[in-house]
């Protein structure tokens, strides 16, 4: 089943186009050190400090920012922490949908009024809002408040998609033989249902990753990041807050915009080809 | 009717609970971020400082059942406090200028945004064997990756920047006065072409794809193909039996797409300065203005409240399943 759905995955053009899309970032991430001519925070060379605002040119690709450093470096090296970020609230975003879905789905009952009730709540909270107000509360400024922010209001989508379909899965006859079997629940659910969910939940983590890519980059922008790090989003905030407009400086704001977009395509991509992979209608044209 | 009245319910709910995370969330934050600002607001005058410890609940002399009544019957008074930014203004005031902006400005770009989306994701489902529907299906989808603010820096940049052809931001020329009348009107239109185009734009692919998506599902009813072996011509079956079932699922999208729609137009709001609630939240977060931030997620919460009513009660009247009560 997995098998079948991996392969079927690498036929598909548009998830081909998104797995080379993410592939060449993760490569980019992984060697940042290594394409990059400079250090992120590096302002100065053996021929002296480098030319603040500087347009591009051979020594600069996509030239040098307000302080001096060298703007392409720092599209290279923010790879690292917008990926980073957005994989891993990603991931714990998944978990949580997962875990609150297969439970309400599986048990039902008290459990499920619980989770449903809450769920209800957090879907109708627009997130971005919330998103503002919980990381201005929060005074430590860093990756890992804007991980843990993007978290906490993220998992609500999932876990109404994961859920409902999980109520289906397990009024389905292969689940109840399972169960006059006297499989345990565990099994049941890990062995019978996650299988059938499989790309639902790929779906949900591409879904939350792009929105966290984004969600990240959106937090930075506005100056509830840590401003020091280097990433997209903080590229966003010092092109902003030093009138890269009005100096022409469109090599200083272009790039990590797009770059945000290409990551939240690549995504979007394989979100596409999985919705036409478990949806035959879609498929078949 | 009974879906009406459980409708109702769930609003007046969804409200009380609004509210109730609006209380709690300041007094659940760890820290002590008041205590910094008042130090950081040296001489500030005691009804502001006051403010500022009401708006985190600092009031540590009143247990926490007695501040959320107080709470509860300020609000019902439509007291929101006082804001820091604009001391001593009351956060009503400052808020009342900006709703008016934000409302105009999203309610017509998302109006917008539905219907071109919805026509011409119907379309793409119906050609959906061309290269072109393919090539709109995937610009759409690279656009919808960006971050709003980003595409209204870029139209800003090339639209209003460099060629300048829009203004760079702002809701009026400065020093028009609503007395002036048509000019009046006529510049703010001005003003709202960017950011109208920003949010109808990237908003524009959600309701493509779920459009889409659900009009493919339709085609392929049988109730289509009976429609094709009829004989029935092809501009009524696309609009009259498919896209008439397809849309529905979208308009009970709408709820959930609301949220993404709003936090996309507070963006765009900063980038062009535009004197609505997302500029006004951006200001509010820059300074620390805490009670206004409050007031100002409050009103975004209501509203995404009542337009899922509305969304309902629409919901309700399209389709009869709903309407006679046989499914839920």
């Amino acid at each position: 089943m997995i098998k079948d759905m991996l392969k079927l995955f690498i036929t598909n053009r548009k998830a081909l186009l998104g797995v080379i899309i993410l592939s060449i970032f993760i490569f980019i991430a992984v060697f940042a050190p290594l394409i990059a001519p400079y250090h992120p925070k590096q302002s100065s060379d053996q021929e002296g400090k480098f030319q603040l605002r500087a347009a591009p040119s051979s020594k600069h690709l996509l030239g040098t920012s307000h302080a001096g450093y060298d703007i392409f470096s720092r599209l290279i090296y923010g790879t690292r922490l917008s990926l980073m970020v957005g994989i891993v609230t990603g991931v714990i975003t998944t978990f949580i949908a997962l875990t609150l879905g297969l439970l309400g789905g599986y048990y039902g009952g008290v459990i499920d009024d619980i989770i449903s009730f809450i769920n209800n709540i957090f879907l109708v909270i627009p997130s971005l809002p919330l998103i503002i107000v919980i990381a201005s509360y929060i005074t430590i400024r860093g990756v890992w408040p804007i991980i843990f922010v993007l978290s906490f209001t993220g998992w609500a989508w999932g876990t109404r998609v994961i859920r409902s379909q999980v109520l289906t899965v397990r009024e389905r006859e292969f689940v109840k033989v399972a169960e006059v079997l006297g499989e345990k629940p565990l099994v049941i659910v890990f062995r019978e249902i996650l299988p059938n969910i499989i790309s639902l939940v790929m779906a949900t983590f591409f879904t939350s990753t792009i929105a966290a890519v984004i969600g990240e980059a959106t937090l930075e922008f506005i100056g509830l990041g840590n401003i020091s790090a280097v990433t997209w989003g903080t590229m966003l905030y010092w092109a902003q807050n030093n009138a890269a407009l009005l100096y022409n400086a469109w090599w200083w704001f272009l790039p990590p915009g797009l770059f945000i977009g290409l990551l939240g395509t690549s995504f979007a991509l394989m979100n596409f080809a999985i919705d036409e992979i478990s949806n035959p209608k879609i498929r078949k044209r | 009717m009974k879906y009406f009245l459980r409708r109702i319910l769930w609003l007046v709910f969804a409200i009380f609970i609004a509210l109730t995370i609006n209380f709690m969330l300041p007094r659940l934050m760890p820290g002590d971020p008041a205590t910094i600002l008042i130090q950081r607001l040296e001489g500030l005058e005691p009804a502001a400082i006051n403010a500022v410890r009401n708006a985190f609940g600092l009031e540590t002399d009143k247990n926490i059942i007695i501040q959320y009544k107080d709470y509860l019957i300020d609000l019902l008074h439509g007291d929101l406090g006082i804001s820091i930014s604009h001391y001593p203004t009351p956060v009503w005031n400052v808020l009342r200028k900006a709703l008016p902006w934000t409302i105009g400005l999203m309610g017509i770009s998302t109006v917008l945004s539905f219907l071109f989306g919805t026509l011409i994701g119907i379309t793409l489902a119906w050609k959906r064997k061309s290269r072109i529907s393919d090539a709109v299906l995937g610009l759409f989808l690279f656009i919808r990756s960006f971050p709003y603010f980003w595409f209204g820096l870029i139209l800003v940049y090339f639209l209003a920047f460099n060629n300048p052809i829009f203004p760079l931001g702002g809701a009026t020329k400065v020093g028009l006065m609503p007395a002036d009348g048509w000019e009046y009107i006529k510049s703010i239109l001005y003003h709202g072409i960017l950011p109208g185009m920003t949010i109808t734009i990237t908003s524009m692919g959600y309701w493509i794809l779920t459009i889409r998506n659900n009009m493919i599902n339709v085609l392929a009813e049988d109730y289509i193909t009976v429609a094709k072996a009829k004989g029935l011509s092809m501009s009524r079956i696309k609009n009259l039996y498919a896209a008439k079932n397809a849309i529905l699922p979208s308009v009970s999208g709408f709820a959930m797409a609301l949220g993404f729609v709003i936090g996309g137009s507070l963006l765009t709001e900063m980038v062009f300065s535009y004197p609505g609630v997302g500029f006004m939240l951006y200001q509010a977060v820059q300074q620390q203005d805490y009670p206004l931030l409050q007031a100002i997620f409050l009103f975004i919460i209501l509203g995404v409240l009542f337009s899922n009513f509305i969304a309902d009660i629409v919901i309700m009247i399209l389709d009869p399943r709903v309407r006679d009560g046989a499914k839920k």
